[in-house]
This record gives C-alpha cells, sequence and structure tokens, in this order.
C-alpha cells in the first residue's frame, strides 16, 4: 500500500521499532503489501470497534469499569491490542500480539481513507479515535506512558520546588487529583495554555499568566490534544490523495461503503417533500414528535418567537420530515408576525436564514437535520433559550412537570429520571416513546430526532412519514452508487461485468454490516 | 446630561457630520494596522456596513486610511461591525479559489448583555438599562479583566460600551489575535459560570475544590453584592424575588430560614443567616453546601455568549460606532473611572454634532494653509478634525483611546526591531 508523496521510513529492524509500543500515535503509515480480504477484514473489524466506542461512551461514564471493560472485551473479540503486555521492554511477546498491533496500524490507516471525506465523517471518526486512545493510554503503566511521551517529542518543563510549595494552596484547589501528599510526590509541569485546552475550558487546572501546571498523573489530556490535533491534520492531508486512491476500481466501493454505514441515515435525503401539511403541525407535534422537538414547537407557538439555536434545530428537523421551502418560509413567518416581527423585517431578517437551511444561500450547504449526539453535545441553551435536549438540559423538576403535563404516567416518569440521572438520555427519550405510544419495547436505538418521528409514524400505523426510513434510503444511495461506478467504469464489457461482481461481494458484506448497526 | 433629544430619523443628518469631522480615523488606523508588523494586515480586514433602510454589506475591505475615511464618508454607514483578517483582501473574496479564502485572525472578544441577566434583575427587561442594574457590568467587567490578565496573561484590553445594554471586550494581544477557534471556546467556557435556559432553576453549582478562579471571582461580587443586590435589587426583601432566592436553597436549609423570615425581615440581616446556614452545612455534608455562594454568583456572576467569542469570523461592533436607536457613541472605557461610569453620559452623536455647531464661532480654520498638494491637504483636514472632536464630549474618549493605543505601540515597537534584526541576519 504505497500513498503517493508520503516519505518512507528506513528501519533497521522494522518488526520490532514499528511495533516496539502498544499504543501509537499512528505517525507513519503501514509500509507492506496486504491482500484486499484482509483489507477488507481488517476494517470491517475496526469500524465495529469504533462503532462500540460510540455506543459505550453514550451508554457509560467514560473511565468507569464498566466501559473499560466492554472495551476490553470488545477489542479482545475483534483481535485488537487490549492490554498493556507486563514485559513490554523486553521483546516483542510473539507473533500473536504483533499481529493485533500490525492490525491496529493498518485498520486504522484505511479508515482514514474511507472518513476523510467530509467535516461530519471526520468529526466521528476524530472523536472515536480520541476516546479509543484516551481509554488505551489510561490503561498503561507509568514507565510506558513516559515512554510514549518521549517517543513523540512532548517535553513540557517542570517547576522547581520552591515554585511549587509557593503556589501549593492554588494547586490543590485546582483539581481533584491533587492533595497536599500527591503535590509532594509528583513533579508540575508549566504548558502553555494553548496546548491544555480541553483543561482549561473545563478548569480542572491552575491557570496563571497563561501557562498551566499540570500534575504528571494528568498529562494525559495533553497527550490526547496532541493526539487529536495531529490525527486532525493528517485526515486533511489524506483528502488530498483520496483521487489517486478512488482510481483504484477494488477500493473505492468498499471505502464509499464503510462511510455510508455510518451516515446512511442523516435524513438529509427528503423522501415525502409536501406529504405533510401546514396544519398538521400542531397535532403531530403531540403524537409523534420527541421531546425536544414538542418543546420547541411549543415555546414558537406561545412567544411567536424562537433564538438562533432553536430555530436551527426545529427548523432542520421540520426540513427532515418533509416540510418543502415555501412551506417552511409560510409557517415561520406565519408564526413570527403573530409577535413582535412585522412582514417585512421576517422577510429581511429571518427568511433569509430558512433559505440557509435550505442550501439556497450562501455556500449552499444543505445542511442536515441535528442527530442526538448533536442535540445533546454542542450548543447548550442559555437564557431565552429552548433548544437542546430536554432529558439532558432541563432541570429534572421541571422535566418532571413537563411530562406530568403531558400526561406521563408517574411510574413512567420516574423510569425516565433514573435513566437521567444515569445520563443515559438518549435511553431516556425511547422510554419517552414508548410511554407515550403505549408499547412494551420501542424495538429501534434512538439516536437522531428524525428517526423518532419515522418510527411513530409507524407505530402509529401512519403514511405520512415514510415508512421504513433508514434502510430504503440507504438502498436508494446503494443503487445510485452502483450505476454511477458503471458508468465511470471504462474499457471494456469484460472490465464492468468484474466491476459488477465485485460491487456485488461488496454489497453482500456490507448487507451484513447493515444489520450490525441496525440491531438495538 | 439628557440625550439632547436625538431622533434616529436625524441620523441622515449626522452622521456626515460625524464622519467628516468627529470619527476618529487616525486612531482607528493606527489600532487596526498594529504598526505595520505584518504585511497587509489592515488590508485583509474584514468591515460590515449596515446602510440606510437595512442594507447590510459585507466583506468591506480598505487598502489605506485614506480609502478608508472616503468610503465611510461615501456610505455613512448606520452601524460598523469589524470582522478578521483574512488570506486575502476581502473585497476580493470572489475571485479566490473557494476553500483558500479563510479568515486567520482577529481580537479575542467577548460580549457581555444585558437581556442575559433578565431572571435575576427586576428593575428593568429587555432592552432597558438602569443605573441600578448597570452594576451588573460593572461587576462583570472587574471580573473578567482580572482573569484575562491575571489567568491567561493578557495585557492589551480595551473595554467599550456598547451604545445601548452592554459592553464589549477586545484582546488585542498578538497571541490572542492568533488563537484558533477552539482555544478561543475553552476561553470562554473557563470563564463561564452561569450555565442553563429558562428551564433551569439552579444555574449555578459548585463542588470541592473551589477553584482559584471561582474564588477570586467571588471576592470581586462581595464587593458589590451587599448594595446591589440586597439594597438596590431587594432580592431578599420581596416575595417574588425572595421566593426566587430560596429555590436555590437545599430543602433543610431552606424550611429553617423560611421559619427565621417570618420575624427577620432587614436583608442584610436575612443574607447574614442565610451565610450562617451554609457554613454550617459546610461543615456536615458533601453535597449543595456552597449555596450562598452559588446565590451571589447566579445574581452577579458575567454572563458571555461563548458563540461570539467562539469564531475568528464573527464580527463585533466597532468601537466609535453609532448606534441607530439611542444615538449614542460606542466609546472606549477607562477603567480607572469604572465606579463612575454611567452609561446615560456618553454621548450621543446628536449631542456632539451640536457642541461642534456652537464653537465654530472664533475658529481660526488655517485658510491659509489650504495648499494645492494633496499631502498638505490631507494634514489640514486631520488637524481641524482633532481640532474638532477636541471641542465636544468625545474627547475625553479618543483621548483614553490614545492612551490604549500608546501602550500597544511600545510592544510593536519591539516586534519591528527583532523583525528588521532577522532581516540582517544571514
Amino acid at each position: 500500500m504505497q500513498f503517493p508523496g508520503r516519505r518512507k521510513k528506513f528501519l533497521t529492524n522494522p518488526q520490532t521499532e514499528l511495533y516496539g509500543h502498544p499504543v501509537q500515535f499512528y505517525g507513519e503509515p503501514p509500509l507492506e503489501n496486504i491482500s484486499l480480504a484482509e483489507f477488507e477484514a481488517f476494517a470491517v473489524d475496526r469500524l465495529k470497534l469504533l462503532k462500540t466506542v460510540e455506543n459505550v461512551g453514550v451508554s457509560y461514564l467514560k473511565g468507569s469499569n464498566q466501559y473499560s471493560d466492554k472495551l476490553t472485551a470488545e477489542s479482545k473479540m475483534l483481535n485488537f491490542p487490549y492490554r498493556p503486555d507486563a514485559d513490554d521492554k523486553k521483546a516483542l511477546a510473539g507473533p500473536s500480539e504483533y499481529d493485533k498491533r500490525r492490525k491496529d496500524h493498518i485498520s486504522h490507516f484505511i479508515l482514514r481513507l474511507a472518513y476523510c471525506q467530509t467535516e461530519d465523517l471526520r468529526r466521528w471518526f476524530i472523536q472515536q479515535e480520541v476516546d479509543l486512545f484516551r481509554y488505551r493510554f489510561n490503561a498503561l503503566f507509568s514507565e510506558q506512558k513516559l515512554e510514549l511521551l518521549h517517543r513523540n517529542n512532548l517535553q513540557y518543563d517542570t517547576i522547581s520546588v520552591e515554585e511549587k510549595m509557593g503556589l501549593k494552596d492554588e494547586l490543590i484547589n485546582s483539581s481533584y487529583t491533587v492533595s497536599a501528599i500527591t503535590l509532594e510526590q509528583q513533579d508540575f509541569y508549566k504548558v502553555p495554555f494553548q496546548d491544555a485546552l480541553d483543561l482549561v475550558r473545563a478548569r480542572k487546572v491552575y491557570l496563571q499568566a497563561g501557562y498551566v501546571y499540570i500534575p504528571h498523573k494528568d498529562i494525559v489530556t495533553i497527550v490526547l490534544n496532541d493526539f487529536r490535533t495531529r490525527l486532525s491534520k493528517s485526515l486533511a492531508l489524506t483528502a488530498r490523495s483520496l483521487p489517486a486512491v478512488h482510481s483504484d476500481e477494488r477500493l473505492q466501493p468498499l471505502l464509499n461503503h464503510l462511510s455510508h454505514a455510518y451516515v446512511g441515515q442523516d435524513y438529509s435525503i427528503q423522501k415525502n417533500v409536501g406529504k405533510i401539511s401546514l396544519d398538521q403541525i400542531d397535532s403531530l407535534s403531540g403524537k409523534s414528535f420527541p421531546l425536544c422537538m414538542r418543546q420547541l414547537h411549543q415555546s414558537l407557538r406561545e412567544n411567536h418567537h424562537l433564538r438562533h439555536g432553536g430555530r436551527m434545530q426545529y427548523g432542520l428537523f421540520l426540513k427532515g420530515i418533509g416540510l418543502s421551502l415555501e412551506q417552511a418560509l409560510q409557517f415561520w413567518r406565519s408564526e413570527f408576525i403573530r409577535g413582535k416581527v412585522n412582514a417585512d423585517k421576517f422577510d429581511k431578517a429571518y427568511a433569509y436564514s430558512v433559505r440557509h437551511m435550505f442550501g439556497k444561500e450562501g455556500k449552499r450547504t444543505d445542511y442536515t437535520p441535528y442527530s442526538c449526539m448533536k442535540v445533546i453535545l454542542s450548543n447548550p441553551p442559555s437564557q431565552g433559550d429552548h433548544h437542546g435536549c430536554p432529558f439532558r438540559h432541563s432541570d429534572p423538576e421541571l422535566l418532571k412537570q413537563k411530562l406530568q403535563f403531558y400526561k406521563v404516567s408517574a411510574s413512567g416518569i420516574s423510569q425516565i429520571l433514573e435513566l437521567v440521572k444515569g445520563m443515559h438520555f438518549q435511553l431516556a427519550c425511547q422510554k419517552y416513546f414508548e410511554l407515550t405510544h403505549n408499547i412494551e419495547d420501542a424495538n429501534f436505538s434512538l439516536n437522531h430526532p428524525n428517526q423518532y418521528f419515522i418510527e411513530s409514524q409507524k407505530a402509529l400505523g401512519g403514511g405520512g412519514g415514510g415508512g421504513g426510513g433508514g434502510k430504503e434510503i440507504k438502498r436508494e444511495v446503494d443503487a445510485a452508487q452502483r450505476s454511477q461506478e458503471n458508468l465511470a467504469t471504462r474499457g471494456s464489457a469484460a472490465t464492468q461485468e468484474a466491476a459488477a461482481d465485485a460491487s456485488k461481494g461488496v454489497v453482500e458484506m456490507t448487507e451484513d454490516l447493515d444489520s450490525y448497526f441496525q440491531d438495538a | 446630561m439628557s440625550s439632547q433629544n436625538y431622533d434616529s430619523a436625524c441620523l441622515p443628518d449626522l452622521l456626515p457630520l460625524y464622519y467628516r469631522r468627529l470619527f476618529p480615523f487616525s486612531q482607528y488606523y493606527r489600532w487596526l494596522n498594529y504598526g505595520g508588523v505584518q504585511k497587509n494586515y489592515f488590508q485583509n480586514r474584514e468591515f460590515s456596513f449596515t446602510l440606510k433602510d437595512d442594507i447590510y454589506v459585507r466583506y468591506q475591505s480598505f487598502s489605506t486610511q485614506t480609502e478608508l475615511e472616503k468610503e465611510m464618508q461615501k456610505m455613512n454607514p448606520y452601524k460598523i461591525d469589524i470582522g478578521a483578517i483574512y488570506s486575502h483582501r476581502p473585497s476580493q473574496h470572489n475571485t479566490v479559489k473557494s476553500g483558500t479564502f479563510q479568515a486567520l485572525e482577529k481580537e479575542l472578544v467577548f460580549d457581555i448583555d444585558m437581556t442575559d441577566y433578565d431572571d435575576v434583575r427586576s428593575c428593568c427587561s429587555a432592552a432597558d438599562i438602569c443605573c441600578k442594574c448597570w452594576t451588573l457590568m460593572t461587576i462583570a467587567i472587574r471580573i473578567l479583566d482580572r482573569a484575562l490578565r491575571d489567568d491567561f496573561g493578557f495585557q492589551q484590553l480595551l473595554w467599550v460600551y456598547s451604545g445601548r445594554r452592554g459592553v464589549h471586550c477586545w484582546v488585542c494581544d498578538e497571541g490572542a489575535r492568533k488563537l484558533s477557534s477552539a482555544a478561543r471556546s475553552a476561553v470562554a467556557e473557563y470563564l463561564s459560570l452561569v450555565k442553563g435556559g429558562d428551564e433551569t432553576l439552579k444555574k449555578v453549582v459548585l463542588t470541592d475544590p473551589i477553584h482559584p478562579f471561582i474564588r477570586e471571582s467571588l471576592v470581586l461580587v462581595e464587593r458589590y453584592f451587599s448594595r446591589y443586590a440586597l439594597q438596590e435589587q431587594d432580592i431578599l426583601g420581596r416575595k417574588e424575588s425572595l421566593d426566587k432566592v430560596l429555590s436555590l436553597i437545599p430543602e433543610d436549609a431552606r424550611k429553617e430560614l423560611q421559619q427565621y423570615f417570618q420575624n427577620e425581615k432587614k436583608p442584610e440581616t436575612r443574607w447574614k443567616l442565610v451565610k450562617d446556614q451554609a457554613v454550617r452545612k459546610q461543615g456536615t455534608s458533601k453535597k449543595g453546601q456552597h449555596f450562598e455562594k452559588e446565590i451571589m454568583l447566579q445574581y452577579c456572576y458575567p454572563r458571555l455568549d461563548v458563540n461570539v467569542s467562539k469564531g475568528v469570523n464573527h464580527l463585533l461592533k466597532s468601537p466609535f460606532s453609532v448606534h441607530p436607536k439611542t444615538g449614542r457613541i460606542s466609546v472606549p472605557m477607562d477603567l480607572k473611572e469604572l465606579e463612575t461610569f454611567d452609561p446615560f453620559a456618553v454621548p450621543t452623536i446628536s449631542q456632539i454634532c451640536e457642541e461642534l455647531d456652537r464653537a465654530k464661532s472664533g475658529e481660526e480654520d488655517g485658510k491659509s494653509e489650504d495648499a494645492k498638494e494633496k499631502e498638505n491637504e490631507k494634514d489640514a483636514a486631520e488637524r481641524r478634525r482633532i481640532r474638532d472632536y477636541k471641542r465636544t464630549s468625545l474627547a475625553k474618549y479618543v483621548k483614553y483611546f490614545d492612551q490604549f493605543l500608546d501602550g500597544m505601540a511600545r510592544s510593536w515597537k519591539g516586534e519591528l526591531l527583532k523583525k528588521s534584526d532577522l532581516q540582517k541576519d544571514f
């Protein structure tokens, strides 16, 4: 596997040098040849691992025992490195550990090819790889951690003992992990704040004159930052060498299916434009909207206004359920006019942003409706906002009142609140679905508000929402994909047949992928 | 001093006078050019103008101070926003290959808006402000200024009154201008303590250990809390606000306090009782024991909009811009006079235009200096302008701005020397 333009590294003893440490920064790409079968198998396995990383990250607290145990089990099952070997300093403990690290190395680089193509894919890939790296790094012994740092040129200065004692109180009060005893026992590093943004953001560290003071134990966050930055830059570089890779007909179908397996259900393809009429929205909001959208709709009706965050979250959701641009404009306009905005002002100030959402302005990006992850994790609401995820962002008391108002049973409410307490927001919403639709088991794994809507319509036996959403959309994309590939293949009919065969094989494999991901 | 009967309908007449005779162009250019240390810094800066009838134009850029002046005098913008320094001249962004036109640098900025405090002020709401709630801005400035200097090490901070209901902070240090979007949002989050929307009752939650930053901020809040919250806002007096405060206190302490408050009506004493309860709880339990600090912070701590600070390309109202609704000039604030700053005494455009008219008599216009050369003309116009603003209430604000620029200039000088030294090296 040669990538154009990359330096070749000349190693004296390739085997032990390259995989001499269980954790790596993936700085150098693999230089060997592998079979197509191994290529596919490695990629699919890593994708499964990353999907587990994502799920486990939502269901459990990162770093907790359940979290680590689940990841360890998954890594073991998929033959990835999962525990530092006790005698790592000696020669590698035999081919099996070596094989795991090699698989880890190669599969990472393959997935880079698939996930470098768009902003969303990159963001997802980086997030899971960072989480995986964090889990592995934390499992290392201290000497191994130090070794990893030095191998990767992270040298920061330590502060003198006098300076440390002078800052004793501040250092102890800045961090959970620092007590009077641990303060004396370990070194503190002085790091420019730009290199420790996660610690600064969460205020978990002492900051003075632009420098953070980090105990040796916490250096992991720095390392993660570094890892994330390097990966981000590499993905940008990889995107540039994609055309060369895509010209290889053996690889292109697999890479596309790998990235679609995640993105296939982004609800950006409007399947049912115009099937919903504006006067249905009020009743739909009570029956089939997830709580976040129901809340936004109610606020909109009550205040005749929504702030930017709410307009985006709700507006894109409405686009996803099938509102056309004209309908959307009419919807927002008629509501805003009832408030403080006159028709003129609406046309000047707000119409632009509605059209922007539909990809008709500016750089013409057709924005995709927000997934649950996005709603939960980004842009938290502040004073005057009504967006966000009610299970995540509302006070439990207020949430309880709201659910009571919406006639959810008392036992149902306490089940939901339990889930919220355990930070299982999407599961709480799923429970809300089950209670409001009067069914035992939702039979789907909720990760998108539009998915909630489609499932609700399905459960209510409706035709308006477009049943079978996800899978059908994916098949449509597949078919379009294949016809495009066939067109692109120049040359004889023989080549076309070969391509079609390859696609078929890949489609079979990816159907397995599909069913894997759609299990709850 | 009243606003001299400012009427926004007069803007079309006042703005030309303002831009021709009063707007401090040379100081403005001196600021945004940053000593000429980096090439094309001024030329690649985006400005946006809001013109008459709400026409909004972006991606304005200028090659020289003169060009900036001419354009502004021609367009007479109602509002001026400053954006980022881009990779190319913003006015030519359409000619640049898509994807390569990027925002590179900008000052780190903060926007504190009084409407974000509506749930904790009883005197006003929405766009209104009064001298009672203005204290919130004073507290915000004190806390943020300290943190940006002491914690983050920034030195070149410019605080500006927005013209109506808030203040802006421009952090102009070189390091600040070069910060990535992720870094900016990290700084803003470090500075954020009040979290939650309408649906959240308790917006500040503190756990042990209390970070030094929070301690320092509390020290500053305490200086103002008694007068501002207990007396002026009367948060423990009126039943409605008392209930809100009590809802932030854990149940056991709350019940006790409700009992005491039946007999004790004085706000100062009531607050002392609250603090006593908190101290007691801190001695025993590990949860919810810092409620007295949480109350102080929820009512007084600065609320900033992270989104304003986050984006490198975010456009923010320019200093010396006019606020179309109030007519007030967005003036820089001298923190040495922060305690006596009165937003209602900030000059309006109609006020300073009138002051200019009044001072017309007895001026030596330097007509003898009307030379044909362009150079002389420019100097004469500038000298005239300097005499002009000095005759108005704008003078002291421009003077303060000059001092701010002098402070920055010292660092530019160092940079320029460094650069010229490097060039001589082989």
